[in-house]
């Protein structure tokens, strides 16, 4: 008799406690190296949180952290693990480190690092094949350029930068191979007067279209204002230009966030890395415009054919710029290699930092 | 009608100790209105901002962290800045001093058997580079005249560009996949944790060995006279014998050698390895916390706990209230010309004098 009662209380307990857990909602916090107000790269991370919390009202609540320093990063990330976030979303290279730390302090929160390579238990990682939408930026450019010579805004020589250019320059050789890009290393991720004067530079030096892997829509305005054409970045930048931006390469979030928030909730979470490209709707091209219908024709089936597979923008045969074999003929370059990228493919006439 | 500035004949003990105290109440009042403004009680703004850090073990830590390299730079710094010497470039002297201290981590990556040598060896390159990177613009003023203001200024992102240059090229992680960042130093290659949790480190201590000792040359040394006299009266001291000259590379070595030790303590420390950047700023806005604090080591050390305080607080404020960023560093530039303006009134008197401006 005693044991059913104690039984009967010990459920009733468990039944008290179980339903109030379940309607804690998950906090989920982001961490951004930037402004929120960038109009780039954070600005688009912070769109996907805001997506999160208008998709999951009853269930999530967000928060976030702006202009974190890489390097002073460890504290900001610990703030919000001991404030109670069950999923944290670390957002720049520069965080992995203090991700890491933090993370086997608290096993139970989850992390989500971007563009990095080293993962945990509670450590995913997950980054966008951004170089497919270049490649695609490259044919257009290629295809539209009048004076032969395309301009790039380079920020750090990373290979994600890298893998950029060169897909870049392979989507535009394979509409004209004569075409020459101009590569100018900012050496920054956000600063818009630097890039100002870098498509200043570019521009004066001949080109008349511009393609920036820098943050602010500062290229944009320029060739805008000297009337000539530019890729916009990260963000759908058409309203700071609207009759220079022929598209832009444009990181969605969105649904990865959702779907990882959701894993949480629903206890399927698990450790795993992620390299989403135009297929998985991670990589987007913003709508195609000032340019003729044919352009725009070609740029959508090259879009369509990535999606499926049948295009590749490191299909073989890739010659590296000393002339060596990168990928053989019929062949396309496996993974590591684009996450390693540090060379140029034949026909960009620059040295690349080391 | 104008407001004159009258010197007061004799400067309160009491106003003096009051004043930069008044000046935080005032500014913990201007910012109170700035956050009901934004739609927030200013008493949930104040715990979180100023009574949330100072409760929680962790937190403290962070502080304690924050803190150190504000203090020992700015400890350094207050033997230039009372000489009459504007080295504006603590920044730069603390990214060669990181820089130098995990070259020589990066150096013994991996070594074994007697290790304990390597980080008292990072300390020193660390220190070593501190001092003779400030030597360039002490030895420019001293003997070509040039104005060390904007020589240790520009040097700063001349060591920035180095030590990017380094994180990317020759310092690089072999096995990075090419990410600018270094390998992640040995254990004998980082400063032991003071307390569970991984958070302190030894760092610390070096600040308040740093805060000790600067008290006791500025108050009893006749180093620390000359340097208050070349501040106050350049032609008194030269009376009185003391070679400016050496006055000048004597301050400037203290002050690049705390930076550059501050630099390597940071990397050593908390940062693990060397990055691209190292520093969010420590060396520009150490330069804020030895006017706080007056330009006394003691007055330093409370000044960079109250920095460091308001940079945990307004993070949690970011967290918990949705406040912005902006409105913490705003804050911090407040309470900076607070201080300074309640400084200038201990001294002075505000007189109204009618008639028309001069």
């Amino acid at each position: 008799m005693l044991r059913t009662t104690l039984g009967a209380c010990l459920g009733a307990l468990l039944l008290l406690a179980g339903p109030a857990r379940a309607e804690d909602k998950l906090k989920v916090g982001f961490v951004y190296v930037g402004p929120v107000a960038d109009y780039g790269y954070s600005f688009q991370h912070d769109l996907s949180r805001k997506a999160l919390a208008e998709a999951l009202p009853d269930k999530v609540e967000t928060t976030y952290l702006e202009n974190v320093p890489e390097a002073d990063s460890e504290r900001a990330i610990e703030k919000l693990a001991r404030s109670g976030m069950g999923l944290i979303f670390t957002t720049s290279f520069g965080f992995m480190e203090p991700t890491l730390k933090v993370a086997k302090k608290f096993p139970k929160v989850k992390f989500e690092h971007a563009t990095g390579y080293k993962r945990a238990a509670n450590v995913s990682t997950y980054s966008a094949r951004f170089y497919e939408g270049r490649y695609v930026c490259g044919k257009i450019a290629a295809t539209l350029t009048k004076s032969g010579t395309v301009g790039y805004i380079a920020s750090f020589p990373i290979p994600e930068v890298v893998s950029g250019i060169n897909a870049f320059m392979l989507g535009a050789q394979s509409v004209n191979p004569a075409v020459k890009l101009k590569i100018v290393w900012v050496n920054t991720w956000f600063d818009p007067g630097k890039e100002a004067e870098a498509a200043k530079a570019l521009l004066a030096q001949g080109a008349d279209i511009l393609a920036q892997h820098t943050d602010s829509a500062a290229p944009l305005q320029e060739a805008e204002k000297q009337g000539k054409l530019a890729f916009g970045q990260s963000s759908d930048q058409y309203r700071f230009a609207p009759k220079a931006q022929l598209t832009a390469v444009v990181d969605d979030w969105n649904g990865y966030v959702i779907r990882e928030a959701k894993a949480v909730l629903d206890g399927t979470w698990q450790s795993h890395d992620t390299w989403g490209g135009i297929k998985d709707g991670m990589v987007v091209l913003a709508p195609f415009t000032n340019m003729p219908a044919d352009v725009k024709a070609m740029a959508e089936d090259t879009v369509k054919a990535i999606a499926s597979g049948k295009v590749h923008a490191f299909a073989g045969p890739v010659t590296k710029q000393d002339g060596s074999v990168a990928v053989k003929e019929g062949e396309t370059a496996p993974d590591p290699m684009i996450l390693g990228m540090n060379w140029y493919v034949k026909g960009i006439d620059d040295k690349l930092p080391q | 009608m104008r407001l004159d500035l009258v010197p007061r004949d004799r400067r309160s003990p009491l106003a003096a100790a009051l004043s930069p105290v008044l000046a935080f109440l005032t500014a913990v009042l201007i910012g109170g209105v700035a956050v009901a403004m934004l739609g927030v009680a200013p008493g949930a703004a104040f715990t979180v901002y100023f009574v949330a850090p100072l409760s929680e073990l962790w937190s403290l830590q962070e502080i304690a962290l924050k803190a150190a390299p504000l203090a020992l730079i700015a400890t350094g710094l207050a033997f230039c800045y009372r000489a009459n010497l504007w080295n504006i470039g603590a920044e730069g002297q603390f990214v060669v001093g990181g820089l130098a201290g995990g070259w020589v981590a990066i150096a013994t990556h991996g070594s074994a058997g007697f290790t304990a040598w390597i980080l008292p060896a990072m300390l020193i390159a660390g220190t070593c580079a501190g001092i003779a990177y400030a030597m360039i613009p002490a030895l420019l003023r001293v003997r070509l005249g040039v104005s060390e203001i904007l020589t240790s200024l520009m040097l700063v992102y001349v060591a920035e560009l180095l030590l990017d240059y380094m994180a990317r090229g020759p310092l690089r992680d072999p096995a990075g996949f090419n990410f600018p960042q270094s390998v992640g130093f040995d254990e004998a290659a980082r400063l032991p944790y003071l307390m569970e949790g991984d958070t302190l480190h030894a760092g610390v201590l070096v600040a308040l060995v740093a805060v000790v000792l600067a008290t006791l040359v500025l108050g009893r040394s006749l180093f620390g006279f000359a340097t208050r006299v070349a501040g106050a009266s350049p032609r008194a001291a030269r009376f009185a014998g003391f070679s400016e000259e050496r006055l000048t590379l004597a301050a400037f070595a203290i002050s690049g050698g705390a930076a550059g030790l501050a630099g390597i303590a940071e990397v050593a420390g908390r940062i693990g390895q060397l990055q691209p950047t190292i520093s969010p700023g420590y060396g520009f806005t150490a330069i804020i916390v030895a006017f706080l604090g007056r330009l006394s080591p003691l007055g330093i050390l409370a000044a960079a706990l109250v920095i460091a305080v308001t940079t945990i607080g307004g993070e949690a404020a970011q967290i918990d209230l949705r406040l912005p960023l902006d409105l913490t560093r705003a804050f911090q530039g407040l309470l900076l010309c607070l201080v300074l303006g309640a400084d200038v009134l201990t001294r002075f008197k505000v007189r109204l004098v009618p008639g028309a401006a001069r």
